[in-house]
Order: C-alpha cells, then sequence, then structure tokens
C-alpha cells in the first residue's frame, strides 16, 4: 500500500481540484483521504455521504461547578490564556481560549474545577459517487489544529485500505508548512506539489518541499497556470532540477478550474482538454509508484 | 482602528486585499498629517506580504515563548513536573529532565508544582519581527523561526507589539492566517472589525460559512470583499443576502490582476477601478465605527 | 538480558505493534529466566502529541537491553537517546519469531 500526498503550501493553487481529479481516474483502485480538517472542501466536489461518524478527543478542557465556587479568583488570576471570565460575580471559562493546561483545577481551593476530555472535531467515513472511499474529519472552531485529527485520519485510512487490499492512499494535504502539513506528510511515500507561476506560490513551494525534504520522501512538482508568469516558471523549473523534483506536469492558466468546481463538477469531468493533461499527469504519478 | 482581513479558504486574496487597500489608504492619509497606516503581516507560517510591499527592514526583533529550564543542582527527581504537564513537554530520565519545547504550552503549571525551584519559565525565541516605515507607512512582518510550532504565541505577541510600537492614530491593517482554527482566531480576537475575502466557488462558499460561524462566535463585526468573483455563482450573493452581511465589493477576475500579483506588484495602478472598492471600504468601516461608538455611549 | 516488545496483545506469540509510541503494549521478556510480563500501553493511545515520550518513560522504568519495535518517532528517539538501551526495528511477525531471529543476529541495529 503506498500513500501519495498532495500539497501546495499555497493555498488557491489547485491542489483539491487536482486531488478530486485523480480520484475521478482512479475510482475504487483508490482510497482517499483529506487532511485539511480545518476547512475540508473535497466532500463537496465527491459528493461524500458518510456511514461512519466519530467525535474526536483530544487535550482537556476546564469546567467550573459552579456550586462549589466560592468566587475568589485565583483561577482568573493565574490563567495564563486569559480564558476565565468575571461576569456577574461568577466566574466562566471559554472553551475557545481555555488550552487544557489544569492549572486552574491545581489553584482551586474547593475543587470546584475539573479538567474532562476536550471533544474537538468529528471523524467521517463517506462513499463518494466516483465508487471510493473517504477519510475525512473536521475540526470544531478554534481547536488546536496539532495534527493529531490529521493524523487520526490516516491511521484509519491506512488500516482500511490494508484491511480491504487498496494499493492506494491519495490524500489531499492541508495548506501551510505547520504541524497538520507535518502529520499529512508523516509516512507518506511520495509527495505531489502542487505551485503556480506567482512570486508567492513559488516562496510557499520552496518553504514546503524544505519540509518534505526532511522527511527524505520522493517528491514531484505539477505547475499550475504554468504561463501565467513564464520568468517565474522558469524559476520553478531551474529549482526542480537542482533539487531532483520530477515535473509531472505543467497545466496552463484556465477558466475551467473554477468554472468546473461552480458546478460540481471535476475539472477533468468538465473539460476534455483539460482531461488528457490531468491523465498524462495521473499516469505518471501511478507509474512512479508502482 | 484595526482591521483584521481573514478568509476561511486559503488562497483568496487575504494578502492581495491587506497590501493593496493598505496602500490605498496611505495615499488617502497623505494629505492628513495627522494619520498614517500600518500594514502587519500575521500569517508567521508563511507571510508573503513583503513580496509586494519590498520593505527595507529597518528594525529586527526576536520574540520567545517561556519554556521550562532545569535546574539540576535542586532537583529531588520527585516527577512531579512531568507528572503536571498535559502536552508531555516533559520527560523524567534517570538523571535527567528533558524538555521538548515544540510541545510547550508556556502554562506554567510545572513551575507552579516543582518544591525545589528546579523548574523555571525562561524565555525562548519562536520567531522575529522585522519592522520598516516610509512616510506614514508602517510595515511589520512578523515570521516563526522554521521548526517551530507556536503559531497562536507569535501572533498575541506580536498583536502586543504593534499596542507598543504603532501610533494609536494610524489604522492598522492585519494580514491574517488562512482557516479557522487556533491561529487565525488569535489573529483576529480583537480587531475592531474583520474583512472577510471569499471567492465565486463552492469552496469559497463553504469556507466562507465556516468563518462567519467563527466571527459571531467571537462577536466581531464583519463584512466581505468577493475577489475573483463570477456572476455565473449567484448562489454566494444569495447566502451573503439571505444572512444580511454587508459586501464592500467585488473584484472581478482580470487577467493584469493575476499577471500583477504573479509578478509580486500591486494591483491599484494596473487596475484602478479598484480604488472604487477601497474607497466604498474606507467610507463603510467608517460608518460601522461611528455606529458602534454611538451603540457603546447609548 | 531483558529485551522489550512492543506489542498488539500478551504472551510470546502476540503479533509485534509496529509504532513505538502507540502500541497497545509493551512485553518485557527475560532471556535468563524465559518469561515474559505484559506492561500496559493504553493511557499513552489518548495523548495529543508525545505519546512516545510518555511511552518511552514508561519503557525505560523496565530497565531493558533492548527494543525491538518497527518505527519509533523523533521525539521517542530522543528520550531513548539519552540511555543505553539499543534499539532494533523489524517488521512485524510474531514475537517468538522475531526472537529467534535476534538470537541469531540477524536484527538491524537502529
Amino acid at each position: 500500500m503506498k500513500e501519495i500526498v498532495i500539497l501546495s503550501g499555497k493555498g488557491g493553487s489547485g491542489k483539491t481540484s487536482l486531488a478530486t481529479s485523480f480520484a475521478a481516474l482512479g475510482k475504487e483502485k483508490i482510497l482517499l483521504a483529506d487532511y485539511d480538517v480545518d476547512a475540508a472542501d473535497m466532500h463537496i466536489l465527491l459528493e461524500a455521504k458518510h456511514y461512519k461518524e466519530e467525535k474526536f478527543y483530544s487535550g482537556f478542557e476546564a469546567v467550573i461547578n459552579q456550586e462549589k465556587c466560592i468566587q475568589c479568583g485565583n483561577c482568573k488570576i493565574l490563567c495564563q490564556f486569559d480564558a476565565i471570565e468575571e461576569k456577574d460575580n461568577r466566574f466562566y471559562i471559554n472553551p475557545i481560549d481555555c488550552e487544557g493546561c489544569g492549572y486552574c483545577e491545581m489553584v482551586c481551593p474547593e475543587k470546584a474545577i475539573k479538567m474532562k476530555d476536550a471533544e474537538v472535531g468529528n471523524f467521517y467515513v463517506s462513499n463518494t459517487r466516483f465508487k471510493n472511499v473517504l477519510f475525512h474529519a473536521k475540526l470544531n472552531i478554534g481547536a488546536d489544529n496539532s495534527g493529531k485529527l490529521v493524523s487520526y485520519v490516516k491511521k484509519q485510512a491506512k488500516k482500511y485500505a490494508e484491511e480491504e487490499k487498496i494499493d492506494y492512499l491519495l490524500s489531499d494535504g492541508p495548506p501551510g508548512v505547520g504541524c497538520p502539513a507535518i502529520s499529512s506528510v508523516t509516512g507518506a511515500n511520495y509527495v505531489v506539489i502542487v505551485t503556480e507561476t506567482s512570486l508567492s506560490g513559488f516562496s510557499d513551494m520552496k518553504r514546503l518541499h524544505e519540509l518534505v525534504n526532511n522527511f527524505k520522501i520522493p517528491c514531484g512538482c505539477i505547475i499550475n497556470k504554468a504561463d501565467l508568469n513564464l520568468k517565474v516558471k522558469e524559476e520553478i523549473l531551474e529549482y526542480l532540477e537542482k533539487n531532483d523534483i520530477s515535473l509531472l506536469g505543467e497545466i496552463p492558466y484556465n477558466k475551467s478550474f473554477p468554472e468546473s468546481i461552480r458546478q460540481l463538477k471535476t475539472v477533468n469531468e468538465y473539460d476534455k482538454n483539460m482531461a488528457v493533461l490531468i491523465k498524462n499527469i495521473w499516469e505518471k504519478i501511478y507509474k512512479t509508484n508502482l | 482602528m484595526k482591521i483584521a482581513i481573514a478568509s476561511g479558504k486559503g488562497g483568496t486574496g487575504k494578502t492581495t486585499v491587506a497590501c493593496n487597500f493598505s496602500k490605498f489608504l496611505q495615499q488617502r492619509f497623505h494629505d492628513n498629517s495627522f494619520k498614517g497606516v500600518a500594514l502587519i503581516d500575521l500569517d508567521v507560517e508563511e507571510p508573503n506580504s513583503s513580496i509586494f510591499i519590498a520593505p527595507k527592514a529597518e528594525r529586527i526583533e526576536k520574540i520567545f515563548k517561556k519554556i521550562p529550564e532545569w535546574k539540576e543542582e535542586n532537583c529531588t527527581f520527585c516527577n512531579k513536573c512531568v507528572a503536571s504537564c498535559r502536552f508531555n513537554a516533559l520527560a523524567m530520565l534517570p538523571s535527567l529532565i528533558m524538555r521538548f519545547p515544540e510541545l510547550c504550552h508556556s502554562c506554567f503549571v510545572c513551575e507552579a508544582v516543582c518544591p525545589h525551584q528546579a523548574i523555571k519559565m525562561m524565555p525562548y525565541e519562536i520567531g522575529k519581527i522585522s519592522t520598516s516605515s516610509e512616510d506614514n507607512f508602517l510595515f511589520i512582518e512578523s515570521k516563526l523561526n522554521i521548526g517551530e510550532v507556536a503559531a497562536p504565541a507569535l501572533i498575541k505577541q506580536s498583536k502586543d507589539y504593534v499596542e507598543k510600537e504603532v501610533p494609536s492614530n494610524y489604522w492598522k491593517i492585519f494580514d491574517c492566517p488562512p482557516g479557522t482554527s487556533c491561529s487565525m482566531i488569535e489573529a483576529v480576537k480583537s480587531a475592531d472589525m474583520v474583512l472577510l475575502v471569499t471567492e465565486s466557488t463552492p469552496f469559497g462558499l463553504n469556507d466562507l460559512q465556516l468563518a462567519v460561524k467563527t466571527l459571531r462566535l467571537l462577536k466581531l463585526p464583519f463584512a466581505v470583499i468577493i475577489n475573483k468573483y463570477d456572476s455565473s455563482y449567484p448562489e454566494l450573493d444569495k447566502y451573503l443576502e439571505k444572512e444580511n452581511i454587508p459586501v464592500f465589493g467585488r473584484i472581478p477576475i482580470r487577467q493584469e490582476i493575476a499577471i500583477a500579483y504573479s509578478a509580486g506588484n500591486l494591483i491599484n495602478e494596473v487596475y484602478p477601478e479598484i480604488n472604487k472598492i477601497w474607497e466604498n471600504s474606507y467610507s463603510r468601516i467608517k460608518e460601522m465605527r461611528n455606529e458602534r461608538d454611538c451603540n457603546t455611549i447609548r | 538480558m531483558k529485551i522489550l516488545f512492543t506489542s498488539k496483545s500478551q504472551g510470546m506469540d502476540a503479533l509485534l505493534d509496529p509504532h513505538f509510541g502507540r502500541a497497545k503494549g509493551f512485553i518485557l521478556y527475560d532471556t535468563d529466566e524465559k518469561s515474559d510480563k505484559w506492561i500496559e500501553n493504553t493511557e499513552n493511545l489518548n495523548a495529543a502529541h508525545g505519546a512516545g515520550i510518555q511511552a518511552a518513560q514508561k519503557v525505560i522504568e523496565q530497565n531493558p537491553d533492548a527494543i525491538i519495535t518497527g518505527s519509533v518517532g523523533p521525539k521517542a528517539s530522543a528520550v531513548l537517546s539519552k540511555t543505553n538501551i539499543k534499539i532494533y526495528l523489524t517488521r512485524e511477525k510474531q514475537l517468538s519469531e522475531i526472537l529467534a531471529e535476534f538470537t541469531d543476529g540477524k536484527l538491524e541495529l537502529l
């Protein structure tokens, strides 16, 4: 079983559009995972219908028992995160600011504060309209995006792939280069970097590549909006060559990407020319990972 | 006046709006010797505003978070510090207490719990803030050191830095991280209002709805700017109308805008019509502020 | 000598649990006494980051000479590297089979 993770560093490069196009091509031969647990979008184009839903817990949150509380205010004074508010002479913990450290529980003279497991999101397993199964999740607002939920989605997806003897796990990664991106890359066999010919895109791509390189995972690159800025494209190509990153394909700047999403279609469903281009790229990725 | 530029979805145009709107304001305030603009890039993992603003960094300041320092001579290996840490940032070995700075949330519990003063919270560098200025424009970029993960901590301290260093009569525009998790929330929290940037696609709408939910929970006033606007996606306009969300402008998809952006250039000159959107945003923001001040007085 | 395996269940016929930090449990095998002891690790399965750190501390308390597992994350590695414990990596198999390979010197030292 091989895991291919698609990342971009920069948002808006076309990562999810391409991931869903590959899902349409791979069908039941591939398993899917969406690691963007903050603002997941893959399920929209795939018409994912979940058959499994689980609550996800991570870390702790403090809860004040108002009956035991004597309003001494110690907790509010000592909280490093300003997570305790006083209103009408009562003290309340703001769950968005609470980091679950337990300091308040420790200092409360009446033992009126208890730490409980924090429910931080939901995990889903869904069927998609392309006959593949999608593993995804949604973090609650303000939750710590530490990458733990990403790791959980990955673990469940891999387990399923092994059990059902599916050879490929295709994962749509999160934006950025922080903990969620790190968790997505951990244990992956191949990384597809989607970039665009803009200075911002190239800058983010380099930061992302640095991260991936630390994990010593082979990668390939798709240059989207390739003809938007030829000067930046040349710089990208130079960078790819210098760093031994294979060029998987170049996609011209086109209206099909946003237009197809608007019609809730994948790019290859909407545009025949794009379909040929994307199929070639997919075949390259597939062959590299046989 | 503190305005946070945020979005649910990445790549909608936050940095484009933040940079170009703040440059518009700089021109606008030029005649008014009492006002200036500060653009603060809080997208600390990958700050990109400097590509468009091309600043000459005059000052670089290191930013720290506190992590436990182990004083071996006082330690009795009682394990209280390790047992009290809910983030697994400390480990006890036969002859040493190990620390994991990247896991530390700076809660101070370990220092409080140690009976022998063997743990003391000390500064640990997590990032850098660079400041540059020209006329009535201040540019502040906040960047996490490579390998560090404490984005919310750096964002919080960057805001404290702004309170200290930027004149109070300056308008402050904050370019925020994408998404709706802890980094974005820390960045928008103390703003006077938030400008959400979205795009005319189902992804843009889906993520906008998450951002709206977040801002309503935080009780922050907000408005929307639609970037890469396309009238063939009425669902977005319908949602905004139904929810009574003010729209300050609709920026169309234009080749000249995309090209300028790709080359790291500002767009106010290649697409001058955009200044109407900035002018409108400026008036609407002032309106919202006056309304809020009236409500507060009442 | 004492060898510690990450294990999916009790007994030497159990399968190796491939990842150190979030293993279901550990089996401490004494080559002199030919006895095995099961140690639970379930409380670490729920930890946010740092499950490996907790697991490492737990394992160090048992004072093994060697650890045999599938993979060890960077934080757990950092903790274990402060001791003299030798770490060996292998694939998911029955512990009894792995023990035989270890005795024959076939296992790779990390």
